[in-house]
């Protein structure tokens, strides 16, 4: 009796004029409620097959700006195998042991006024660079450092251009320059990823002997000598000033540069 | 019925496509042609987005409020595109990454807006669904054909395979610049409706404004 009466209620219920005021208020509140509960378990439910996929993504990165990617290679266990993460202290250069190198995010930290400073000077238009970042050591078999992977980013003619630089041991060699995000014009800025152009960074030199950072991305090379140039994209005049800008930044005092002495005196 | 179902799948892709004909969904037609891989995915979302949208708008079509009907049809499509983003962030990674804000833009395609609205609220579920796959097949021929062009000119490529090697990486070919830029896929739009219109000059619209000839006196 009493699911007969219910039954009724529904049936009358859609058969009632959809234009009346209870109607559209009931149509609305339950389709939000639907499309918000759809979405946030499809959300929940993706959301570590994408976390996973970010962090394939950035090991790739890392493992192809060190000349260690080959394609098919299982990523997540070449990066274990090869490259230990650390949560560097720029303005030390040394590692910062009370945060968690799992845990640690660049990103986040550079938003957070406690770990990050608002930049005065700002060559890379970056508004706020955190204190901390994670670099990747690279090891070869006897434990030593081959190379580190250093975190860069900077604004290039449309977006900001995120990527890592690999040095040398020495500190001052530079091995390989990748950018894994960027939205530059394509066929021009973006020709940031083109391989030949990448070839160029390989060998360049950081600082000359006084340890003046002399590096740059210019036309012409400049009166320090070839080994601290590498040639600016045609057609990509403000790409390549911005790529320029970016890595003398990085490179310089309010960047690696205490972390890089460190490390050419050995001393890490 | 007035279209028997085979009709209804491929009427839009040449006798009343949405790109060519209704001229609708033009701005990401522009914007995700530059390599065929990115448009095939885009067809893909597209078509799935435009067929279960109108799918479902049109299980719906006889309780839906008249004075809330488009935000209700919003409310549905933004819901399933958040869905294909998810779903290509998770299994599609690099394809997310160059598609990124034009999934989100599928919501304001005018192509599923315009099905959900003209057909999809007037028509039982299984046509609306058949609609929405031709029509984004409609849309997606289109995509491929400008693709086509803009990835082989553009960057000497097919799907990423190289077929005119480039200058740059050491062949002969001085690829042009202008067809990865997004204007570029403006003046192919426009080639191929003239192209559409030749060869089925019933499409060719009546003129709105026509040109007096007023006697000298």
């Amino acid at each position: 009796m009493s699911e007969q009466t219910k039954k009724g209620a529904i049936q009358r219920f859609l058969e009632a004029s959809p234009d009346s005021t209870g109607k559209t208020l009931f149509v609305a509140v339950a389709l939000c409620l639907c499309a918000s509960m759809i979405v946030s378990a499809a959300a929940v439910a993706l959301r570590p097959t994408q976390e996973a996929n970010k962090l394939k993504d950035k090991q790739i990165n890392i493992l192809q700006v060190a000349g260690l990617y080959q394609p098919g290679v299982n990523v997540t266990e070449a990066f274990g195998a090869s490259f230990e993460p650390h949560v560097l202290e720029l303005a030390t250069g040394r590692f910062a042991e009370d945060f968690d190198v799992a845990t640690f995010d660049d990103r986040a930290a550079a938003d957070d006024p406690a770990t990050s400073i608002a930049l005065e000077d700002d060559p890379a238009s970056i508004g706020r660079q955190s204190k901390y970042m994670t670099v990747y050591l690279l090891k070869d078999d006897a434990g030593e450092i081959d190379k580190v992977i250093l975190p860069l980013h900077g604004y290039g003619l449309w977006s900001t251009l995120y990527g890592f630089i690999a040095v040398e041991e020495n500190g001052n060699d530079i091995f390989g320059l990748q950018f894994y995000s960027h939205a530059e014009t394509p066929g021009l800025g973006a020709e940031v990823d083109n391989p030949r152009w990448k070839a160029l960074w390989k060998g360049k030199q950081l600082t000359d002997e006084s340890g003046e950072l002399q590096i740059t991305v210019a036309k012409t090379a400049p009166a320090a000598g070839k080994e601290f140039h590498v040639d600016a994209l045609s057609g990509a005049t403000l790409t390549s000033a911005g790529v320029d800008n970016l890595v003398r930044f990085w490179m310089g005092e309010t960047g690696y540069a205490p972390f890089l002495a460190n490390l050419k005196a050995g001393d890490i | 019925m007035s279209q028997t179902r085979r009709e209804m799948l491929l009427d839009p892709l040449v006798d009343n496509n949405p790109i060519t004909l209704q001229v609708l969904g033009i701005c990401s037609a522009l914007a995700v042609t530059s390599s065929l891989k990115v448009a095939l995915v885009m067809t893909l979302a597209v078509t799935l987005v435009t067929a279960f949208s109108s799918m479902f708008i049109s299980v719906l079509r006889n309780q839906i409020p008249s004075s809330i009907r488009i935000i209700v049809q919003m409310v549905i499509i933004a819901s399933l595109v958040i869905l294909v983003d998810q779903v290509l962030k998770a299994y599609a990674f690099e394809i997310s990454k160059t598609l990124s804000v034009f999934v989100g833009l599928i919501i304001t395609n005018c192509i599923v807006m315009g099905r959900a609205e003209a057909f999809a609220m007037k028509n039982p579920p299984v046509a609306s669904f058949i609609d929405g796959i031709g029509n984004g097949l409609g849309y997606g021929l289109i995509l491929m054909l400008v693709g086509f062009f803009r990835e082989l000119f553009g960057s000497g490529s097919l799907f990423g395979v190289t077929i005119l090697e480039t200058v740059n990486n050491g062949g002969w070919y001085v690829p042009n610049g202008m067809l990865l830029l997004p204007p570029s896929a403006f003046f192919i739009i426009g080639l191929l409706i003239w192209a559409f219109r030749t060869w089925k000059p019933e499409q060719v619209e009546e003129r709105e404004h026509k040109i007096q000839v007023v006697e000298a006196h």
